[in-house]
């Protein structure tokens, strides 16, 4: 601890880089070169466009990362509304000029970039809700008048995310939400509530949504609708970890991605591939490191002083954790394909931009724990 | 200072939530890595196989099928070289240009373009159509030379069946395409569905069939997810079928086709000690190479419509009745049944009035005074009515399934017949009705109920001419020499003039089957038909051959309808009877007769008497046997029987 009380307006640059944690930094790092030697294989064995535009893509972000962290927390937390709101902006203008892709409007074309702005809200819902809850004291937390703002503030990205469609990175958006309601202390039975009434608004909601929209919920619950889609994309994907075995078939001799059973693999299905060519040991290796950086934030979360900070901590590490579980639920096929990138290592700029901003305010955290707040 | 006023409880809430979620994430953890274990450790080795079963795609190719010989070595069925055109739909640049080109290039017709065209619609673009499986030189070198224009398109030299002449036709039989039944019937098929593969469907070829089509081959390719080939990865050339050599000559195959030519009928050779079968000709024969490829429409209908059935092998399949060749089984019957002796006489007149029915004799005027070897000899029906009377059907029965009557000959020949050998129990089984004594006297020469083949009584036959012993007719060669010891036997007893059955003892026990209690009856209806065939009065002395070619032999005429006693008084001459109702000719000897060697039976269907038209076949088909004799023996002294 250090001088309790002191209040360390000014860090150094020398602090600041002390600062860092630096197990969570070279953790991110060994990812970064694993997902280099997963997208060179993707490419099948030539340093092509993915693997290119991704190692840019993870030296332009892993920079901003460490800019984000060195940013006075105060920075952010004072910037949390302004960020949620742009990006919401952002999302309502995907509605109206977005790109579409595979019956899903997901993008910006940006010139430099397709910026996909669901992607960025998965951590600016998380930032905007830590900073609600940072203010009001934990007597309102359970009364109703202070529920409706967070609930609204959830529900609007989430019903544009859905309307894309798209039902994975929505829920991924609302789950961090509701994280963070849940670490404030919001009462059980709010969510029992809110529960029931998913429940039973589901069906309706569905039933003015686009007929191929609709399907797609309907394959998304029930998977067996869409044999050669879901089904097949599961099938292939066990087959390839499955085969793996042990020690894998080698770097650039996973035979079910280079023939292209796998789909997505560059983007959802980077983990079947990397455990078909490294095996258990490789895969284990890659879960460890997300496990290692899940376990670090959360220890950050733990020494940082602010409830801003440890909500944000907190929660971040859980939206992380399960970004990872999901993904990797999906391609072993513990649960229904959803679409959900693997942080860092799936190809995708949002993505990759999103994690990458999280983590830099995860790390401003760190860096900047005793600083007061507000 | 708003977070920290105050804020301590706030704190530890959010630490004891953060406690549960911790929890969750363990189980969470737990979840995967239990997942990785189980698909990459424990069932890793099932998901190899998946793997492996994803990857490589197996293309087969036929191999190249055994060949059959006859016994000299010359090839009856081998394998020639064809040239196909395969055409791989995706590789074209535009495939209706391409086909209306090969259409023009081929001269194929309408019919078969809508074929190819619905071929390519039913499967994958980048598997191979065959456009043709048998083109032409002129064809093959005409698509040569406009290659480069026809992209898509691959020339591809390959091996099919041919036969190289048409009288083997039946006993070697023909392949063809795999059909739903063939798989049924063969299990082994069902690994080996290849492009261009036949199966063998009738004949040696059916028979040998699992031997002969050899290991299929196998090229294994690496494909991706749509099935496209990436990279060969293995080739197995597979392995050409077992060849065989048979115990046909087959110079004795094309004499006897030609000289059945114009004739329904057959002719079987056989080695009375081996039972090789030497010749098995079945008349009219049809071309076997138009089944390789696919007989046409026209030319099936041709062959099924045919009167003369030519895709029946009549030597296995044609049921004929004996006729007067059966008086040697009766005459064998009567005397190993101590029924009668060879000196007891009966009165011939021509005919016989028995059981109130009116029996007649082929000869009208009657034989006169008749002992058993002048009956044998003439063939008088008179005294075999007589005989038969006495030694009943049943009896008869027993000695003529002994000698090879209503049994199957060849294993392995589906379109093989049994053939019917009466008795009382037979018919009331069969037709459910008792027996007629009546129907005795017709069963003595070898009318009524009978059925045979023409194999049948060419074994029956040797039966006789080698002295009574009981043989096993084979077509292909193999290692079992049982009936050299036979000849041995049979040439050593010779020299024991005064058995003491003690040879007969050994052998009998040992090797083969005597089916006489005593030989001399044996002997006694040998010397009695080279009477009919070498001394005046006999029914075949007609075609009788000079001194170094002396044989003997039985002839038969059998009926396909009942004379009625009006036709009779006519003396409606066979000739001028529509050609369905005209007797069957029948023929049966052995040669040469002094020291037997082969047995050979005649049957010409509708030619009218034996003598006249099946007689005549057989004197010729004699004569090249017994000049082939000393070439096959010396085939075999050299060991080349295996």
């Amino acid at each position: 601890m250090f001088k309790s009380g002191s209040i360390q307006s000014h860090l150094t640059l020398r602090d600041k880089i002390f600062g860092l944690d630096l197990t969570l930094v070279i953790s991110m790092f060994l990812i970064g070169v694993i997902s280099f030697f997963a997208m060179y294989s993707t490419d099948g064995g030539q340093f092509a466009y993915h693997t290119k535009s991704h190692i840019v893509r993870f030296v332009v972000f892993f920079t901003l990362f460490f800019i984000v962290s060195f940013v006075k927390l105060n920075f952010w937390y004072n910037s949390a509304i302004p960020i949620y709101l742009v990006i919401l902006f952002l999302l309502v203008l995907v509605k109206y000029f977005g790109l579409t892709s595979s019956g899903s409007q997901r993008w910006l074309g940006l010139y430099f970039i397709n910026l996909q702005p669901s992607e960025l809200m998965k951590v600016g819902l998380i930032l905007f809700l830590a900073k609600y809850y940072h203010r009001i004291s934990s007597g309102d937390v359970n009364r109703v008048r202070y529920l409706v703002q967070p609930l609204i503030a959830l529900l609007i990205p989430v019903i544009l995310v859905i309307t894309q469609p798209d039902l994975g990175t929505s829920f991924l958006i609302a789950f961090g939400g509701m994280v963070v309601v849940w670490l404030a202390g919001v009462q059980m039975k709010f969510f029992t509530y809110l529960g029931a009434l998913f429940l039973f608004s589901a069906p309706i909601a569905i039933s003015f949504l686009k007929p191929y929209q609709k399907s797609r919920i309907l394959t998304f619950l029930d998977p067996s609708r869409d044999p050669l889609g879901a089904g097949y994309q599961i099938t292939q994907s066990k087959i390839a970890i499955g085969s793996g075995g042990l020690f894998g078939k080698g770097f650039l001799n996973g035979s079910q991605s280079y023939l292209d059973y796998l789909p997505e693999k560059h983007t959802d299905f980077i983990f079947t591939l990397f455990s078909e060519e490294f095996g258990f040991f490789g895969s284990m290796l890659v879960f460890s490191l997300y496990i290692l950086i899940t376990w670090r934030i959360v220890n950050i979360g733990h020494s940082v002083r602010s409830s801003f900070g440890k909500l944000y901590c907190y929660s971040f590490a859980t939206a992380f954790f399960v970004y990872v579980t999901v993904n990797m639920g999906m391609v072993l096929g513990l649960i229904p394909i959803v679409g959900a990138p693997l942080p860092i290592m799936s190809y995708g700029g949002s993505s990759m931009l999103a994690i990458m901003l999280g983590l830099g305010i995860v790390m401003s955290c760190k860096i900047h724990k005793e600083q007061p707040i507000g | 200072m708003l977070s920290s006023s105050g804020g301590g409880s706030k704190i530890r809430l959010i630490g004891r939530r953060m406690f549960i979620i911790s929890a969750a994430k363990a189980i969470v953890v737990f979840s995967v890595v239990g997942r990785l274990i189980s698909l990459q450790i424990n069932e890793s080795k099932k998901y190899k196989t998946l793997s492996d079963k994803n990857r490589f795609r197996e293309w087969k190719f036929a191999p190249p099928r055994g060949v059959i010989k006859d016994y000299f070595g010359n090839e009856i069925a081998s394998n020639k070289q064809v040239y196909q055109l395969h055409l791989i739909p995706e590789n074209a640049e535009n495939l209706n240009s391409l086909i209306f080109r090969l259409k023009n290039i081929l001269k194929l017709s309408d019919k078969a373009i809508f074929k190819i065209e619905r071929k390519i619609s039913s499967q994958k673009p980048w598997d191979p159509v065959i456009i043709s499986d048998n083109l032409t030189w002129s064809e093959f070198s005409r698509i040569n030379l406009f290659l480069h224009e026809l992209q898509g398109v691959e020339p591809i030299v390959s091996v099919a069946r041919i036969y190289h002449e048409d009288s083997s036709a039946h006993v070697i039989g023909y392949v063809s395409k795999i059909s739903k039944r063939d798989l049924q019937k063969k299990e082994y098929l069902r690994d080996m569905r290849a492009a261009g593969i036949r199966v063998g469907k009738t004949g040696l070829e059916n028979k040998l069939d699992s031997d002969m089509i050899g290991n299929v081959g196998h090229k294994r390719y690496e494909v991706n997810a749509f099935g496209k080939r990436i990279k060969e990865v293995s080739i197995d050339q597979g392995k050409i079928g077992k060849s065989f050599r048979t115990t046909l000559d087959l110079e004795l195959q094309k004499l006897s086709s030609e000289l059945l030519k114009g004739k329904a009928g057959s002719v079987c050779v056989m080695d009375i000690y081996r039972g090789d079968i030497i010749a098995m000709v079945s008349s009219p024969s049809y071309d076997p190479n138009k089944f390789v490829h696919g007989i046409n429409n026209k030319d099936w209908k041709e062959l099924i419509n045919h009167r003369d059935k030519p895709l029946i092998n009549k030597a296995i399949s044609g049921l004929y009745p004996p006729g007067s060749t059966i008086k040697t089984i009766v005459a064998i019957s009567a005397l190993e049944n101590d029924i009668t002796n060879t000196k007891t006489t009966h009165r011939c007149t021509g005919s016989i009035e028995l059981y109130g029915e009116k029996f007649h004799c082929w000869k009208k005027k009657g034989h006169g005074i008749v002992d058993m070897r002048k009956a044998i000899k003439e063939s008088c029906d008179i005294y075999f009515y007589e005989v038969a009377r006495k030694l009943g059907i049943d009896r008869l029965s027993v000695t003529a399934k002994e000698f090879g009557l209503g049994k199957l000959m060849v294993d392995g020949f589906v379109e093989e017949k049994r053939g019917v050998v009466p008795n009382t129990k037979w018919k009331r089984e069969k037709i459910g009705k008792s027996w007629y004594l009546g129907e005795t006297l017709h069963s003595g020469i070898g009318q009524g109920y009978w059925q045979t083949t023409p194999l049948q009584l060419c074994l029956m036959n040797a039966q006789v001419a080698n002295g009574g012993y009981e043989i096993k007719p084979r077509l292909v060669l193999n290692k079992e020499k049982d009936f050299v010891s036979l000849e041995q036997f049979v040439e050593d007893k010779k020299n024991f003039t005064d058995d003491t059955g003690f040879l007969s003892d050994i052998y009998s026990n040992f090797r083969y089957k005597a089916l006489f209690k005593n030989q001399e009856n044996i002997n006694f209806v040998k010397e009695a038909l080279y009477g009919a065939t070498n001394e005046p009065g006999g029914t075949s002395y007609g075609s009788r051959l000079p001194k170094e070619f002396i044989y003997a032999g039985k002839t038969g005429t059998s009926q396909v309808r009942k004379f009625t006693q009006r036709q009779r008084e006519l003396e409606i001459k066979n000739e001028d009877l529509p050609y369905e109702q005209r007797d069957h000719a029948l023929f049966v000897a052995f040669a040469p007769y002094k020291d037997p060697r082969y047995s050979i039976s005649v049957v010409v269907e509708h030619g009218g008497s034996g003598s006249k038209s099946a007689a005549p076949i057989a004197k010729k088909v004699i004569k090249k046997l017994l000049e082939r004799h000393t070439f096959r023996e010396k085939m075999f002294n050299e060991g080349k029987d295996i």
